[in-house]
């Protein structure tokens, strides 16, 4: 139960980050919260909310890309209409002129853990 | 291999050997379990980000030498096809 809290207050403060990037959440809720329970497992075993959709080094310098939302978010969202997690979405998503789906990874493979 | 010990199997249809390498914090991950739970087939699967750091490095070499990136999910099917992310057609083409 203090796991729903703590994804429902969340799920706020991702509305207002994607407000401010001048996006929009994905409107499935369930996906969302979703994400956002795998978020608060990342803060809590790294210190940090990185990307549930990637695999951590739990270095935060390292994973400083990787930290929600991600320095791959806005160039997602603009080519393809979504962050990697699909957690971000673009007008298109919400208009049902794109259908969300999971996109290729953009980020370098020099910057993940074991590389 | 140590990482065979963490395969966690989920009983179904026998289509050959599906293996699902996932995070557990992954909602494409999930989706991709929860796709292949409904079309009955049998799989296996380990949530990476569970691994210790010497399973994680084996996995990591055994993905260098099949040439797949650290991108998850990874399904490898019969140890040589590979669908990387939730791709819902490839899926359930495993089923056919």
């Amino acid at each position: 139960m203090k796991k729903d809290k703590e994804a429902e207050k969340l799920y706020k403060q991702l509305e207002t980050v994607a407000k401010y990037k001048n996006c929009y959440l994905n409107p499935d809720k369930e996906f969302v919260m979703g994400i956002a329970q795998g978020l608060l497992v990342n803060q809590k075993k790294y210190g940090y909310m990185s990307c549930p959709c990637r695999l951590a080094s739990g270095d935060g310098k390292r994973d400083l890309d990787i930290i929600c939302p991600c320095a791959y978010m806005l160039p997602d969202v603009k080519d393809f209409g979504m962050c990697y997690c699909a957690l971000y979405v673009s007008k298109d998503v919400i208009g049902g002129r794109i259908k969300v789906h999971s996109i290729p990874e953009r980020r370098p493979n020099s910057k993940k853990k074991l590389s | 291999m140590a990482l065979n010990n963490r395969l966690k199997h989920v009983a179904g249809k026998d289509v050959g050997e599906v293996i699902v390498y996932a995070l557990s914090t992954c909602q494409w991950c999930k989706k991709t379990k929860e796709l292949l739970k409904s079309l009955k087939i049998e799989y296996d699967y380990i949530d990476v980000d569970l691994l210790s750091k010497t399973e994680e490095h084996e996995l990591h070499e055994l993905f260098k030498h099949m040439n797949v990136d650290m991108n998850f999910p990874v399904i490898v099917v019969n140890d040589k096809d590979v669908i990387v992310g939730f791709q819902e057609d490839k899926i359930r083409k495993l089923s056919k």
